[in-house]
């Protein structure tokens, strides 16, 4: 109970030290000692490049992962339900039920031999005690609720039937057809035309609100970011490496990465001039460096970054950065504000 | 504008898509599609998936052959009066996909050494020539010279198949999402390459992309292409600035704002991209268009010079031109 009184509200999701191992002659280190908190309603971004893990956390929220290859250590809650004890029927209505995902690619999400209506009810009458027709009712409405136009007659068409945009509404729809309280969008946008894209986008904010669902989404865009989210984690080589609110982390990036990450996407770049660019490539997942994964590309690395555990730099607001430069700057910028 | 470099003329290029008789189907992949280039600048290219710019890259590069229409380098026609081999040391191509476009079985070294020795070098100075081009994009050839293209990230693949392009010291690369499928970080290291290359060697770019931010950053005039038609075509500033085509608003009011106070508020267009078969009579943007009226559904927008080497298809300018 004393986690209430530091929390106003009950975290929707509560992740604790999270890592995941995959099997191999070396492990795979994916995912590094995560933690983070989602409140109900709440819209959190996970942005990385390929490789950083962003997908990785997201799947262990619906324990997709496949479990003899994977080793899962640290703690995830989802509404007050310890995700990683869940086994068989509690599993299976933790998936789409409480926590429900969208991908990047709808046509390989959705089965292309049964309709969209017959999908969606499907999954309806999974997780409710209701007739087919009634779910079939459902699975117009949830067409609606996505935009859809005419949406009846969308009910009886296969996946292959409709356009790209057309396909990831519906596989929103079906995500949401049991009112998760939690969505997990994986790139959901990545493969849509620029046009296409924004009206997704808007679309699952206008639903965020709606619903009151909370949504991890994960992007290595961050435009897509800054448009859906009310914060923004940073994540590098399976590590978060600073988290805050967007406009925080958007204005007053501390972590070098965050830093490198914003130049890359032409953030106040003048035409035509050199970009300022992070060297090099992320670290294999399978050998990572002590301390900090980011040190051999960082401007700013010195000794203190090879050793663990690396200290933190903490602002208001939930703001912090894992990183001994951001943490030295802060703690001067402190000491002057004092002098 | 001095002679261009390079110049397409009335490209044309239809592609069957089944059928036959009266229901036969015609993509219009590119359809009477004209520019220049001028020697030194940077052409980018925008439009959605299915609006012909890949197809004019590869028109341009002769991958293709165009239904009509034609390709001219330095005034010549490529074909008639320049043969395709000393056009092709000119003009070289970078793709999108780095893995696809290297043969497997080859050496970074032979992959880059390839080329040129086919053009009669012989194979000790292609060889000295394709560890220099490795050294400059990037890749020590010690150490990336003998390895295979599986053997290298994505990044380092793309730099291999700059260098191969480079090989011919061509004066014009065409780049066809070459950057796309990077990750942000290693994006900004190979334009900066591609950046500084250009500066060192005069290079003239056709830079095809569908990141209109990247196109901004890299380009001197930007063209905008819609079902396999110039919508716009004008440099960078003024098109980025004041664009004189609707369908050229839409494309930018779509790019994800980066300030978190001035998110998007409404969708610039509703719908997909309509198919490239049967496009839609007159201005093929009039279906999506907010600001379509009377003679968008049956008259072809013509041309409209609307400023200085800027040119707009959109029957808008011609009520502006008789307003003025």
């Amino acid at each position: 109970m004393t986690q209430e009184t530091v929390h106003p509200v009950t975290p929707l999701v509560r992740v604790e030290d999270l890592s995941v191992r995959f099997a191999g002659t070396p492990p795979v280190h994916a995912v590094n000692n995560v933690s983070f908190e989602l409140a109900p309603g709440e819209v959190l971004s996970i942005l990385g490049e390929s490789g950083s893990g962003k997908s990785v956390t997201l799947k262990t929220l619906l324990r997709l992962l496949p479990e003899r290859k994977t080793t899962i250590t640290g703690k995830v809650e989802v509404d007050g339900q310890d995700v990683l004890a869940l086994e068989g029927r509690a599993l299976a209505d933790h998936r789409g039920g409480v926590a429900s995902m969208i991908f990047q690619d709808p046509s390989l999400a959705l089965d292309p031999v049964y309709t969209i209506g017959q999908q969606i009810a499907e999954t309806v009458i999974r997780h409710e005690d209701i007739s087919k027709s009634d779910a079939m009712a459902r699975a117009l409405e949830m067409l609606e609720v996505v935009r859809i136009p005419s949406a009846k007659r969308r009910l009886d068409n296969y996946p292959h039937e409709m356009s790209g945009g057309m396909r990831q509404r519906a596989m929103i729809a079906l995500a949401l057809a049991c009112r998760p309280k939690l969505l997990l969008a994986d790139e959901p946008t990545t493969a849509l035309d620029a046009t296409v894209q924004i009206q997704i986008l808007l679309l699952l904010r206008d639903l965020q609100k709606e619903l009151g669902m909370g949504v991890i989404f994960v992007t290595h865009d961050i435009g897509v970011a800054v448009e859906v989210s009310d914060r923004l984690a940073v994540m590098y080589a399976g590590s978060f490496v600073e988290t805050g609110s967007v406009e925080d982390v958007i204005r007053d990036a501390r972590h070098p990465y965050s830093k490198g990450l914003l130049a890359a996407n032409l953030v106040g770049a003048v035409p035509g001039t050199r970009l300022d660019a992070v060297p090099g490539a992320p670290p294999p997942l399978n050998a990572l460096p002590e301390g900090c994964s980011f040190a051999p590309r960082c401007a700013h690395a010195e000794t203190a970054c090879g050793i663990s555990p690396l200290p933190i730099w903490t602002g208001g607001n939930g703001r912090w950065a894992r990183c001994v430069h951001a943490s030295r700057a802060g703690a001067l910028a402190a000491a002057e504000s004092t002098s | 504008m001095s002679t261009p470099i390079l110049s397409a003329h009335n490209l044309v290029k239809h592609f069957n898509a089944g059928g036959f008789g009266a229901a036969r189907k015609v993509v219009r992949a590119v359809d009477d599609v004209s520019f220049e280039l001028a020697p030194g600048e940077t052409l980018g290219v925008v439009g959605e998936s299915g609006c012909g710019k890949s197809t004019t890259a590869r028109l341009l590069v002769q991958l293709l052959r165009p239904d009509s229409g034609s390709v001219r380098y330095e005034g010549k026609v490529v074909g008639p009066e320049l043969p395709l081999k000393a056009f092709r040391s000119k003009v070289q191509m970078v793709f999108q996909d780095s893995f696809a476009s290297l043969n497997p079985r080859m050496t970074m070294i032979d992959a880059v050494a390839f080329g040129p020795t086919v053009h009669g070098m012989s194979q000790s100075d292609a060889t000295r020539k394709a560890q220099d081009l490795l050294d400059r994009v990037g890749l020590d050839p010690s150490r990336f010279g003998g390895r295979y293209a599986h053997e290298l990230s994505g990044g380092q693949r793309q730099r291999v198949n700059i260098a191969r392009a480079l090989a011919f010291d061509p004066q014009v690369i065409v780049l066809d999402e070459a950057v796309s499928a990077l990750d942000k970080s290693v994006e900004a290291q190979v334009l900066n390459l591609l950046m500084d290359l250009r500066r060192e060697r005069g290079l003239t770019y056709v830079f095809i992309s569908h990141d209109l931010n990247v196109v901004r950053h890299i380009s001197d005039r930007v063209m905008v292409m819609y079902l396999g038609e110039v919508a716009e075509i004008g440099p960078a500033e003024s098109l980025y600035s004041a664009p004189r085509h609707p369908y050229t608003e839409a494309l930018l009011a779509a790019m994800p704002s980066l300030d978190p106070d001035r998110r998007t508020m409404e969708a610039p267009l509703a719908g997909d991209p309509p198919n490239p078969i049967d496009p839609p009579p007159g201005c093929r943007f009039h279906t999506r268009c907010s600001r379509a009226f009377g003679p968008c559904s049956s008259q072809v927008p013509p041309s409209h010079t609307v400023g200085k080497s800027h040119v707009a298809a959109c029957h808008l300018n011609s009520v502006k031109e008789q307003v003025a």
